[in-house]
């Protein structure tokens, strides 16, 4: 669950511990997206679809790297969750993001969801009633660059950037240079401020 | 966002908030083919007309049902307001059935607030939570249709803050001038309005616009004009001596949109009274805005729904 994190820019630079480097976030996102055109034969057919706004920049990172190893750039997009959340009567109405289909749509193409991090499952819920509100993948896949587990539905990610055993007070910040001015994957633990 | 009564009690962050909503909600449904969203599934919106209107309360109603939303129409036609009942009543009843937004338009500036104030002391004994929306109380506000006019003016000119925007026609009988002098204000746009000296309301120097004497000398240097529809319904004098001469003075001919510059929008909240207020072939050529107004009306109205709806209750 990507909220753990939102609205807190003092966490970029309390200090918590490090997970991810700067470089591992890098090889990180290699590897998934080797991951992926393994999985999809080339990455023919595929659409990454981010979830905003760290998973939409992610979505864009994994293209670039995809384009770096098979020559070509799978279609990027990103769909916003927000108005199919199940609590959105629990907190003051959020402001809304991106939304951005690309021109192909979404019809038969194996989209893959990429978020930053993965918690409760609920986000993801989300987008995937959002996703078929734009079309009929043949199929979704979800690539998640942390796994913090405390999941609430039955979702799991088809590929992990990295497994990280945390309590539920604790937070996972990801920085990422296009927002936050550098890379990395930090754990801070409640009560600890900036 | 309790209610929505007034552009005054926006301020530029909730009002440009409210703008990027709008947007969003856009982009959501750009190119689906089933434009319904969940968000405000189980909750009721009742509109409540005391006046005509076509796009103001179709707007609001699709607005509500693209959000999944159930909503319902009453006219004071064919409702128990032709036996008599107060609005007080009324809108106390349809809260009582639990209604969780009551968007009114009523002939008396005024009267969104009123009703406001009603249904807040009500909450304390029924603990109901329902907004109001004001859609056009009397010559006060209309601030749905101010909203998507931003909407659309940022839509076309890429931002409202330093842009010059005139308002021309009848200014004192329209509550479409009053919200967007405010809100636009509020922007940061330099508001100019033109009308013949009887329909500028008394109080104008107190507005945050400039008031100009003569529409030609005027459009050269605006990015947007808004033309209002002259209200015979309100008028009980004369205000002017005939509509030729109201067209010769006031109207957007064809000529004198030609004085504007490229890149201007021109508006017109609706309805048009062709060839008083504006020329059919201005309302028909490029620079016209008129129908993305409309259109924009649906988002800008969801987006108000969104903001008074989708979040707990404060």
């Amino acid at each position: 669950m990507a909220d753990d994190r939102r609205g807190d820019p003092a966490g970029a630079t309390s200090p918590a511990r490090e997970l991810l480097s700067a470089a591992d976030v890098t090889r990180t996102i290699a590897r998934i997206a080797h991951q992926i055109i393994e999985k999809t034969a080339g990455a023919s057919g595929v659409v990454l679809i981010g979830i905003p706004t760290r998973g939409a920049v992610l979505a864009q990172r994994l293209a670039d790297a995809i384009a770096e190893f098979e020559g070509s750039a799978p279609p990027v997009g990103s769909v916003d969750p927000t108005l199919y959340r199940d609590d959105l009567r629990r907190r003051p109405a959020r402001a809304l993001e991106d939304t951005a289909v690309p021109d192909g749509g979404l019809d038969d193409a194996l989209v893959v969801l990429v978020d930053d991090v993965l918690m409760s499952g609920r986000t993801v819920r989300a987008a995937l009633d959002a996703l078929s509100d734009h079309g009929r993948p043949r199929a979704v896949q979800l690539a998640v660059l942390v796994d913090r587990g405390h999941r609430e539905l039955p979702i799991r990610a088809d590929d992990v950037g990295k497994n990280v055993p945390t309590a539920r007070d604790e937070q996972i910040l990801v920085l990422l240079s296009e927002i936050d001015g550098s890379d990395g994957v930090r754990l801070r633990r409640s009560g600890e401020d900036g | 966002m309790k209610h929505l009564l007034s552009v005054t009690d926006l301020d530029a962050a909730t009002a440009t908030g409210l703008l990027d909503t709008a947007d969003r909600l856009k982009q959501a449904l750009l190119g689906r083919e089933v434009r319904k969203l969940p968000t405000l599934r189980g909750r009721t919106v009742i509109t409540m007309f005391y006046e005509d209107s076509t796009r103001t309360r179709v707007s609001f109603e699709i607005a509500g049902k693209w959000m999944s939303a159930d909503t319902v129409n009453v006219s004071a036609k064919g409702s128990s307001v032709s036996k008599g009942e107060s609005l007080r009543d009324t809108s106390l009843t349809l809260s009582a059935m639990g209604a969780d937004c009551v968007i009114v338009r009523h002939p008396a500036s005024g009267a969104a607030h009123r009703l406001a104030g009603w249904i807040d002391r009500d909450r304390a004994t029924t603990g109901t939570h329902t907004s109001i929306v004001n859609a056009g109380d009397g010559t006060h506000e209309h601030p749905t249709q101010a909203l998507l006019d931003a909407a659309t003016l940022r839509d076309r000119l890429g931002g409202i803050a330093g842009r010059r925007i005139g308002i021309v026609g009848d200014v004192l009988h329209s509550r479409v001038a009053r919200s967007n002098v405010f809100l636009l204000a509020t922007l940061g746009a330099e508001v100019v309005l033109v009308a013949p000296p009887t329909l500028l309301p008394v109080g104008v120097d107190q507005w945050p616009a400039r008031v100009g004497t003569e529409l030609d000398a005027e459009l050269p240097a605006l990015d947007a004009v808004m033309m209002l529809r002259v209200q015979a319904e309100r008028m009980h004098g004369s205000f002017f001596p005939s509509a030729r001469e109201y067209a010769i003075g006031y109207g957007l001919s064809a000529e004198r949109a030609a004085l504007l510059p490229e890149h201007a929008v021109v508006l017109h909240p609706g309805p048009m009274v062709r060839g008083m207020e504006i020329a059919p072939s201005v309302a028909d050529s490029a620079s016209a805005a008129i129908l993305a107004q409309v259109s924009n009306g649906v988002h800008v109205r969801m987006a108000v729904l969104y903001h008074l709806l989708a979040g707990a209750p404060e």
